[in-house]
């Protein structure tokens, strides 16, 4: 290769042949991750050990280059320079144990005029299962060079790295046949494309030629620049289908045709096949164990998910709140200092507290995938997702919204029907996310009694559960409808590759957690961040000006303590007391000594209650005075009718930046200090009345809080993602929408069925 | 025949396709009038299949596996 400063290479081939772990093993750690242009596909790219100037880009998989989901469309696109220039070489990772299949992308990459170099990838797995490939044979046939690498471990880089430098001249293309009636017919209609759209770089003539005669989609999209070509295509067509000629599948005929004798040349079978995968499956597919064991691993995860990470993110609390006192030390006090401890270190923290859980998540769905279990669960869950109009393959995104809508939307990419991707996303946000755990652990445990249903189920147990199904079963629900009246016509399919099962790569799995965790950190914490600040101003501003009212306060309760101690001074005066008596502390309970220290003692404790008590009604006066106060008040006659008072409604506003946020403004709102012990708001909230003297907080309408919360977007992160997934504002506004009429619905059924039914 | 009517173990040639969402990338994975299928298993409540072509696991669902003309092979 050249040694110009930048020379790219692209890693192709089909999903699950170790593209990323090559990659991981040509760049080693100088990788960079960011979005490509206009998408939010994720854009792998680092530069080779030892050749800085050679940037490689990972591209998702795909198993044609007619692109068939928005994964595929990237990689195609990249490779004919429609994303940033065409890359300078093309590496091809095929699976040496599934080669003609995977063969046939890398038949396509040939005829886009690039040089390639084939890594012929796993070849440890392929010699187990008793394959063996002949890479010198192959390489003969293809026209490329071939390097039998082991990227899990390895083997083979160097090599690789020498044909990376050493490959400059293109492969050779169409080296498959058409059939001769349809072959006669290509050259005129390249001469005709390249009259009508000049602009298609003669290489790409022949691609675009074929794709057109064979996809409707691409005939369409070349119409307005060369409305002649498309004619000319169509009555091919119609001619073809008249001489009986199999014209729609020409290609994908010739390219097998050409394929299948080179891999029956070059693959020689030295053992019967391993049938270790296929015991597996028998057992984890099994029609009565499959699904138990699926279960049982989903409740596995759940539980680790929740329970491990409670120590962590306890660390993690607690390494806020000493941050916030070290900040306190150090700013002098005033609304600067409060904005960054309360305003972004608290609403940063509030982020921040979650990643021990999406770590979590993120290390076992990782695993699921390298495993090769995450395609059985699809397997299993089809036909349950097809009753509600989806397919398997929405099974991994909506099991990632559990811990975060966010990397659950994400990974609704792979699935191949964009209706399928646009009601995934619409229902993602339906699953209780780790976000609202907080939320429905306050205030179960403030109003849920702890008693046990037959003695087994305890009642606060079997709520938390209740959650989490409502916004499953409602998620589902949602789908149908959407299916139904908004995404209607063409029905989903599903095709999915059931991959062998793999021993997982811990290094791998751990990598991977980590660069998912640091995408949802950038992506969710900018919004947060900013969410966080302007919340502290709606909440700090307009000031309400109380300190005349305090100093009036501070001079009575002076005024009283200055008479409780002239009280102590004249029973001192009174008594008998020696100094002998006082340097000794002889002192009896019941000597005037010991009365006139109560009262001392007694005067300033009630000094200090009264001056705290007053901070209280400060802080209170100043949320209620403030922007979010008043927003509350304004909301309080909407949301009287669920049980909400303006409390709830002015947390329910501030939710908005992210769900647990609701606690934090409510510890404001009840004075409380979040950080000690964390039953202070509890108490606090259970003991709130109204003037006449009935509670704020029943169980009742802490129900139907929980309720709301279950249904309600309440997250500017989802809809700031929902809108780049999706690239228009609709969605997220419908999506903002049903999700909270659907809130207001239920917690208003909730609350006015409960008080009719004499609950409160 | 179709290729929903194949029973677990048993495997047929494909004979043809009606045309349906699918067909290309079928055919771009590999299945093509000619190429041999296996039924390898059903899913636990019957559907989708596993199927085997060209040496790996494949799974389509028994509507669209009516879709697709075989003749059975013998053992
Ligand atoms: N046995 C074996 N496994 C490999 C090899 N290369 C990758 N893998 C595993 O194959 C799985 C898929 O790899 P990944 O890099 O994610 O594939 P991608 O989807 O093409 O990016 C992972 O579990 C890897 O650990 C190899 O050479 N041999
Ligand atoms: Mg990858």
């Amino acid at each position: 290769m050249s040694t110009s400063p930048s020379v790219s290479v692209a890693l192709v081939g089909n999903p699950n042949v170790g593209k990323t772990t090559l990659f991981n093993q040509l760049t080693g750690l100088r990788q960079r991750v960011a979005n490509f242009p206009g998408v939010t596909v994720e854009r792998k790219t680092g530069t080779l050990a030892g050749a800085s100037h050679i940037e490689v880009v990972d591209l998702p998989g795909t198993y044609s280059l007619t692109p068939r989901s928005l994964d595929e469309q990237i990689a195609y696109e990249v490779l004919v320079g429609r994303m940033g220039k065409t890359p300078d070489l093309v590496i091809c990772v095929v699976d040496a144990g599934n080669l003609e299949r995977n063969l046939f992308v890398v038949s396509q990459v040939f005829d886009i005029g690039l040089p390639v170099v084939v890594a012929l990838n796993m070849i440890d797995a392929a010699e187990e299962n008793g394959l063996k490939v002949d890479a010198q044979a192959l390489e003969e046939d293809l026209g490329v060079s071939v390097v039998p690498v082991v990227a899990s471990e390895g083997r083979g880089m160097d090599a690789l790295i020498q044909e990376i430098h050493r490959t400059s001249e293109p492969a050779p293309p169409f080296r498959w046949k058409l059939i001769d009636a349809v072959d006669a017919e290509i050259p005129p209609l390249c001469e005709q494309l390249a009259k009508e759209s000049p602009d298609i770089e003669p290489v790409h003539q022949k691609m675009e030629v074929l794709r057109a005669l064979a996809e409707d989609e691409a005939l369409d999209a070349l119409r307005p620049q060369a409305p002649m070509f498309a004619k000319h295509v169509e009555q091919l067509r119609e001619a073809f289908a008249s001489r009986g000629i199999a014209w729609r599948h020409a290609e994908i005929s010739g390219r097998y045709g050409w394929l299948n004798p080179i891999v029956n040349r070059c693959v020689e079978r030295i053992r019967e096949p391993a049938t270790l995968s296929d015991r597996i499956d028998s057992v984890l597919t099994h029609r009565i164990f499959g699904p138990m064991i699926f279960l049982v691993i989903l409740v596995g995860i759940f539980q680790a998910v929740f329970s491990w990470a409670t120590p962590a993110m306890d660390l993690i609390e607690y390494g806020i709140s000493v941050l916030v006192s070290g900040i306190q030390s150090i700013l002098p006090s005033g609304w600067v200092a409060d904005l960054v401890t309360d305003g972004v270190v608290t609403g940063v923290g509030n982020v921040v507290v979650f990643f021990p859980q999406i770590l979590l998540l993120f290390f076992f769905l990782g695993l699921m995938e390298d495993t090769g279990y995450m395609a059985r669960t699809a397997f299993i869950m089809d036909r349950v997702m097809k009753r509600v109009g989806l397919s398997g393959g929405s099974v991994l995104p909506l099991l990632s919204s559990y811990a975060c809508a966010i990397p659950g939307i994400m990974a609704a990419r792979t699935l191949g029907n964009e209706r399928d991707r646009l009601i995934t996303i619409m229902i993602a946000p339906l699953m209780s996310c780790s976000a609202r755990l907080p939320v429905y652990t306050l205030f179960i445990a403030a109003f849920i009694p702890a008693g046990s249903f037959l003695g087994i189920f305890g009642y606060q147990g079997l709520t938390m559960f209740s959650m989490y199904m409502m916004g499953t079963v409602m998620a589902f629900i949602a789908a149908a409808f959407l299916r139904r009246f908004i995404f209607k016509g063409q029905q989903s399919y599903f095709m999915m590759e059931l991959p062998p099962y793999r021993r997982p790569r811990l290094q791998q799995v751990l990598v991977r957690m980590l660069q998912r965790t640091k995408i949802f950190a950038v992506r969710a914490g900018k919004i947060i961040l900013v969410c966080s600040i302007v919340l502290w101003f709606l909440a700090s501003f307009p000031v309400v000006d109380s300190d005349a009212d305090r100093l009036q306060v501070e001079m009575q309760a002076t005024q009283e303590r200055d008479t409780q101690y002239a009280e102590a001074e004249a029973l001192l005066l009174g008594a008998d007391i020696d100094a002998q008596m006082l340097r000794d502390s002889v002192v009896t309970s019941d000597s005037p000594l010991a009365e006139a220290q109560r009262i001392i003692r007694n005067a300033e404790s009630d000094y200090r209650a009264r001056m705290d008590s007053m901070t209280i009604v400060q802080q209170s006066a100043q949320i209620r005075g403030s922007a979010v106060g008043h927003l509350g008040r304004a909301l309080e006659p909407v949301m009287q009718p669920l049980g909400f008072d303006w409390k709830i409604s002015a947390g329910l506003v501030s939710a908005f930046a992210a769900r647990e946020v609701i606690i934090s403004t409510l510890s404001i709102i009840y004075s409380v200090e979040e950080t000690e012990e964390g039953f202070a708001l509890r108490d606090a909230i259970s003991a709130d009345r109204y003037p006449d003297g009935t509670p704020v907080f029943t169980p009742l309408v802490a129900i139907s809080l929980l309720v709301f919360f279950v249904f309600a977007l309440q997250c500017m992160s989802t809809l700031a993602i929902a809108r780049r997934e999706t690239n228009t504002w609709r969605w997220p506004t419908v999506m903002w929408l049903y999700m909270t009429v659907l809130a207001y619905i239920a917690a208003f059924c909730v609350y006015q069925g409960g008080q009719l039914l004499g609950f409160t | 025949m179709t290729l929903e009517d194949l029973r677990p173990g048993e495997s047929g040639r494909i004979l043809g396709f009606e045309p349906n969402a699918m067909t290309d990338r079928l055919m771009e994975m590999g299945m093509l009038p000619g190429s041999e299928v296996q039924v390898v298993r059903l899913a636990p409540l019957g559907d989708p299949m596993d199927l085997k072509v060209r040496g790996y696991h494949l799974s389509i669902r028994k509507a669209e596996a009516a879709l697709i003309q075989i003749s059975k092979c013998e053992p």
